[in-house]
């Protein structure tokens, strides 16, 4: 016992101070990329050729990146001729609307809260169950992490449940293959209305690297109605937890990174 | 095995199709069955149908972890069948069931032929099962059965109470007694095989990282030393010390994260709140070193992408001992601790001579007493210079699990220390010349799970023909099941995580 407690007074308090302060990310992190494409040259197509989930299209209305498909690899970076595309420390990402992901290199628009009615029933308690349909593991990790200390997100009212007839809603990981899709149904069914969708991840928003596989369905969106899209390969804890707040009105900011 | 006529090579090495040599299936067989018997394991064992229309090649790869050599041999089968080897050996009973689901030939006198993943035969009209019109239905399948009055069965999955991917148990009871258990998977089942197919693409390595994604490090290690070896490229030492590192701080998270689990599988809170937060430490020095918490885009063919500059290696070197420190103290309560001692010992026990007839790998197999390590056995990249001791145990229980993972723990990081210690100048990464054709290539990876198999068949133009993945899970699933025999059905959450195997890598 003894041991048990000097172990807690060495362990310490860890839970970050988020939301009021955000933790240093690691520089290297690939937050969301930054695009000065004012700059490229006519016809280079260097950074879409490369880009592993085509995420990238460059036509007569300019520069868009899908960034519910980017996999935040350095791809594009390393083929840019001219250096024109770098990854931010933005973590902040989530949007409603599938196509707020289709982004133009420099404003993103973040997710809106939901409605006032809604925000009153799941604005302090909001359950959650996850369905992995063709998850790695990554997203499912990242996920898990919400739980422990440092982010603690019970503290904000949301939890993870393990019966869907417990939850407000369900978080969708993997790109939903074809031997998921009944279960992701199911599961879906069985959560009482009014229920909430969560996309987190490349693949559960678009199929991501296995996008055009006859095997999955690329994505949940042609399945369900997804209320929030949280990108990532796999998402960031942080942007993940940013995602939920600002679904539910938590965070009291702009809804635009710049 | 001196008179063996099947071809020797080495991990991470390439050699033309063509010296491998085309044996008679009853040699074919003989010489599987053979050096299993002997003690040395089938590492992969697959079809390929490049060759002739209507004909599927048999090919198998046979593990000799004392002369760190891989035998290749390789088999034709022209009609739909070919004499089951599982009967005499065990090990290849699930290689067996793929082979059948991927190319519609029947194994004869399997004792449990079932699909793997249920999809629809790679050969269209050649369907294993007989099966016609839509495709093959998940799950739907007969289970093994135990008769009687009072035995009942308890089905649970594919979506499970926890944040975890999806899988079908189903459990033969008495009371609280497991009688048997059977896993039927499938539901991950994402075509990475297929896709693999006239690869390299520019999509290749982020598949080979999402195969299962907790173990990305391993999987692209694997992968990169694939191409290395078609392309004739040698690795900087520098980029094999970077990869060597990720690869153990990847050991590292998953092993910390799982100590953590079985702690709370059996109401041990304490250690359960710090690994899980420990674990993210070790995630953020894989950020640190390449941005991604799971190394995404640092293990690149020809080397690492990233480099660990000066200030980098100081701040890793800090973060590591503060974060060893940290597990250490929140690990040792554990083995301090009576009430989970007593829940750890004997449960779900696997005998040495059951891990060695299933083949298992990894930690799961060196708690039962079995050497097997790649890192020792096949040594490749930065482990040909640098040897990591091999922890073994031999109660083959809970407690044999948890306690390699405690030991490997320590090791990795005394190996990650030593290495960022003394890490050697130059650069990390080397261009890629272009891939040999008509070659084949083997990589064995010691994964945090265990050994990670990569073998590769290219075609006239030096893209893959045939690229087949063997997870760790693939071989250990059997081994989680015979651990529940003759358990209680509530310890199967702490059985299940002291294996912890991964569905999508298994699923592919």
């Amino acid at each position: 016992m003894i041991q048990a407690l000097l172990a807690r007074l060495r362990q310490g308090h860890r839970t970050l101070a988020y939301p009021k302060g955000v933790p240093t990310l690691p520089d290297r992190f690939r937050g969301l990329p930054i695009v000065d494409s004012s700059r490229c040259p006519a016809d280079c197509r260097d950074c879409a050729n490369a880009c592993p989930t085509d995420a990238i299209a460059i036509d007569d209305r300019g520069f868009r990146l899908d960034l519910g498909r980017c996999l935040f690899c350095t791809d594009c970076v390393e083929a840019c001729p001219d250096g024109l595309i770098r990854h931010s420390q933005e973590y902040r990402l989530s949007v409603r609307r599938r196509e707020d992901l289709v982004y133009d290199g420099r404003t993103l628009k973040l997710a809106e809260a939901l409605d006032q009615k809604t925000r009153r029933i799941f604005g302090r308690s909001l359950k959650l169950r996850q369905v992995s349909a063709g998850g790695s593991g990554a997203c499912e990790a990242d996920l898990n992490v919400l739980g422990t200390v440092v982010f603690d997100m019970g503290r904000f009212g949301i939890q993870f449940v393990a019966s869907p007839r417990h939850a407000d809603g369900i978080v969708v990981t993997g790109p939903v293959s074809e031997n998921m899709r009944t279960a992701l149904l199911d599961t879906y069914a069985a959560v009482p209305a009014p229920k909430l969708v969560i996309a987190v991840g490349a693949e559960a928003i678009s199929g991501g690297i296995f996008r055009g596989h006859d095997e999955v369905h690329d994505g949940c969106g042609a399945l369900l109605p997804v209320d929030l899209f949280i990108p990532g390969w796999p998402p960031h804890p942080l942007t993940i937890l940013d995602g939920l707040l600002r679904l539910l009105g938590r965070l009291e900011e702009p809804g635009q990174t710049a | 095995m001196s008179d063996i006529r099947f071809a020797a090579i080495r991990t991470g090495q390439a050699i033309s199709r063509a010296r491998i040599p085309q044996v008679p299936f009853d040699e074919f067989r003989q010489t599987v069955v053979a050096a299993a018997a002997e003690g040395r394991r089938v590492a992969a064992l697959f079809g390929d149908a490049s060759g002739p229309p209507g004909q599927v090649d048999l090919y198998a790869v046979l593990a000799d972890g004392v002369r760190s050599l891989l035998h290749v041999g390789q088999t034709p089968i022209e009609v739909g069948e070919f004499a089951a080897l599982t009967p005499d050996c065990p090990q290849v009973h699930l290689f067996e069931r793929e082979i059948a689901e991927q190319f519609g030939i029947v194994p004869a006198g399997h004792p449990w032929l079932k699909p793997v993943r249920f999809h629809a035969s790679y050969r269209p009209g050649c369907d294993a099962w007989n099966r016609s019109g839509a495709g093959p239905v998940v799950g739907v399948l007969d289970f093994y059965r135990v008769a009687g009055d009072q035995v009942h069965e308890v089905a649970v999955g594919p979506v499970h109470a926890g944040v975890i991917e999806p899988g079908h148990f189903r459990f033969q009871c008495h009371g609280e007694r497991v009688f048997h258990l059977e896993i039927s998977l499938g539901y991950q089942h994402r075509g990475v095989s297929r896709a693999l197919v006239g690869g390299p693409k520019k999509r290749t390595v982020h598949l080979l990282e999402e195969t299962a994604g907790d173990a990305s490090i391993g999987h692209a290690t694997a992968y990169c030393q694939i191409v290395e070896a078609l392309a004739g490229t040698q690795v900087p030492i520098r980029g094999e010390v970077v990869r060597g590192v990720a690869l153990e701080l990847e050991r590292l998270a998953n092993h910390t994260v799982d100590l953590g689990a079985l702690a709370g599988d059996v109401g041990f809170l304490p250690t359960a709140a710090f690994c899980g937060r420990i674990r993210g430490d070790f995630l953020n020095l894989t950020a640190l070193i390449c941005g991604s918490r799971f190394g995404r885009g640092l293990v690149r063919p020809g080397g690492a992408a990233f480099d660990i500059d000066e200030t980098r290696r100081v701040q890793c070197l800090e973060r590591l001992d503060a974060a060893v420190h940290d597990v250490e103290s929140a690990v040792s309560l554990l083995w301090n601790a009576a009430s989970v001692q007593a829940r750890f010992e004997g449960t779900g026990a696997v005998s040495i001579e059951t891990a060695r007839a299933l083949g298992l790998v990894g930690p799961a197999a060196r708690a039962c007493g079995l050497e097997h390590d790649a890192r020792q056995d096949f040594p490749s990249g930065i482990f040909r210079f640098v040897q990591v001791p091999v922890s073994v145990s031999l109660s083959g229980d809970v407690l044999a699990r948890a306690y390699i993972r405690w030991l490997e723990i320590q090791r990795s990081a005394a190996f990650i220390r030593e290495q960022l210690h003394s890490l050697p100048a130059g650069p990390v990464r080397r261009e890629v010349a272009p891939l040999g054709s008509g070659q084949i290539a083997i990589a064995l990876v010691e994964g945090w799970r265990g050994e990670i198999c990569h073998v590769a068949l290219t075609d006239a133009y030096g893209c893959f023909s045939n690229y087949r993945i063997v997870d760790p899970s693939f071989h250990n699933w059997a081994g989680l099941a015979l651990a529940l025999r003759d358990q209680q059905i509530s310890d199967f959450p702490l059985c299940n995580k002291s294996f912890n195997l991964s569905y999508c890598g298994h699923d592919l």
